[in-house]
């Protein structure tokens, strides 16, 4: 089958095909990730990374994955060492490293940045993540260690836990995986529920939803447990904010006798505790690495 | 010719008349058609009394003939608005705004970490997602616009 996407920018821009198809190809390069076998599929091209904002594990894994396929990479890792502080705009920076490469990463604090850096330069655009708006990239990682795991992802149950109000990674999930037939379960404190206008999406695409603030009343019925880190900066009142977080904690004991996984997009600070990360729970390392295989799919079907 | 009993203004010899305007949004289409300008003759009646819609506003304007792409951005706010271009006193054609699928340029995102309210070179683009009450999804931010903060910018 022919992939058609010219440019990775928000998920609501793909169909069902479109993500199996990439989560097919990542299949076959994460023999390449894991350094069992080599490439030079993408040897002598470069892809220009600007990231405007800090990121390690989106940064470095769309570094590896370029370096895993025989290209290299150009650009910077926070804006401060670009011409940006000098005053740049953002269109003239991106014209000039479109022109000097095959492909651009981006990542910037405001909304919609990928979208009008694609609309462009001629090179395709993929985003890193857009201030609080779309991070696809991470959403088909998501996917992929779901798939990687359970071997599909249709008819799983799905629980997303945290800050489902401000959290990009769970918004982008949520519409991808309403794509899918799955369950899902919105596990929140009321003041960060998932916004009315995904609900409302996603009622109209027929999913399955249920929203609780108590993890315990669905735990039970939860192949994968998503969960996303509740800032402390959303609560004026500390009080409050210590007694979320101690309900949206995640521990080795609450997981006992379940067949749950954890994932989580990471960082993490506190909101899984380091008794889960070498049980048969926490797979968030796994989905950290699969970032790379996930990203040099995308890389092949998009750089030609 | 003898003008219709029910408008309080006098006829235009050649030019727009913009009729059935929600009431008190006369203002409104005005901004978005650029006027008040150093060319046309403009008049405004707002409050009318309507059979049809209890009270309307009714614009017009002397010397111009509306783009179609003009008239469907009044489509926005006043969704119910007639166009008549008047050649000669005489209608010579009548038809309603029409929303357009995509609007740009002529709304402010109205969230404020949009990369549009920024310094960059670019015009603001809206698909429509419902036209009845208007909501717009922001193209580049994919933020849901609905319709009281749509009014609430002109």
């Amino acid at each position: 089958m022919a992939f058609n996407q010219k440019d990775i920018i928000s998920i609501r821009d793909f169909d069902k095909k479109d993500i199996e198809y990439i989560l097919k190809i990542a299949v076959k390069m994460e023999p390449i990730a894991r350094s069992k076998q080599s490439s030079d599929i993408l040897f002598g091209k470069l892809l220009g990374m600007l990231f405007y904002e800090p990121s390690t594990r989106t940064r470095l894994s769309f570094e590896a994955a370029m370096k895993r396929l025989g290209g290299s990479t150009v650009g910077f890792a926070e804006a401060g060492t670009s011409s940006a502080t000098k005053g740049e705009n953002l269109t003239d920076t991106v014209r000039i490293v479109g022109d000097y490469s095959d492909a651009v990463v981006i990542r910037h604090n405001k909304e919609g940045t990928a979208r009008f850096v694609a609309d462009m330069v001629d090179v395709p655009v993929i985003n890193a993540g857009d201030g609080a708006g779309q991070h696809p990239t991470q959403t088909l990682l998501d996917l992929f260690t779901m798939k990687r795991i359970f071997g599909k992802i249709d008819d799983l149950h799905i629980s997303l836990l945290g800050d489902l109000k401000y959290g990009r990674t769970v918004h982008s999930l949520a519409y991808a995986l309403a794509m899918f037939n799955v369950d899902v379960n919105f596990v929140s404190p009321r003041e960060l529920k998932m916004p009315n206008e995904i609900l409302h999406d996603l009622g109209k695409s027929g999913v399955e939803v249920y929203e609780t603030d108590d993890i315990k009343e669905v735990l039970n019925k939860t192949d994968i447990l998503y969960v996303t880190r509740i800032q402390k900066e959303r609560f004026p009142d500390p009080q409050e904010y210590s007694r979320i977080k101690g309900a949206y904690t995640i521990d080795s004991k609450l997981l006992e006798g379940t067949d749950v996984i954890v994932m989580h997009p990471l960082p993490r600070v506190d909101e899984i505790s380091h008794d889960v990360d070498n049980t048969k729970y926490g797979k968030y390392f796994e989905q950290a690495f699969y970032g790379v295989p996930v990203r040099m799919a995308l890389l092949k079907l998009l750089i030609r | 010719m003898k003008p219709p009993k029910e408008l309080k203004v006098k006829p235009i010899k050649n030019g727009t008349v913009i009729d059935h305007i929600t009431a008190n949004k006369a203002l409104s289409v005005l901004k978005i058609l650029g006027i008040p300008n150093q060319k046309n003759t403009v008049t405004i009646a707002m409050n009318v009394q309507s059979p049809e819609m209890n009270s309307k506003d009714i614009v017009k304007i002397e010397g111009r003939e509306l783009a179609t792409n003009e008239v469907d951005k009044i489509a926005l706010i006043a969704p119910n608005a007639t166009i008549n271009i008047i050649r000669d006193y005489e209608i010579v054609e009548k038809g309603k705004v029409n929303l357009l699928d995509e609007i740009s340029g002529i709304l402010k995102c109205p969230n404020p970490n949009c990369i549009t309210n920024t310094n960059e070179p670019m015009i603001t683009r809206f698909y429509v997602i419902e036209k009845e009450p208007v909501s717009l999804r922001c193209y580049y931010c994919e933020r849901i616009m609905e319709q009281s903060e749509i009014e609430s910018q002109f």
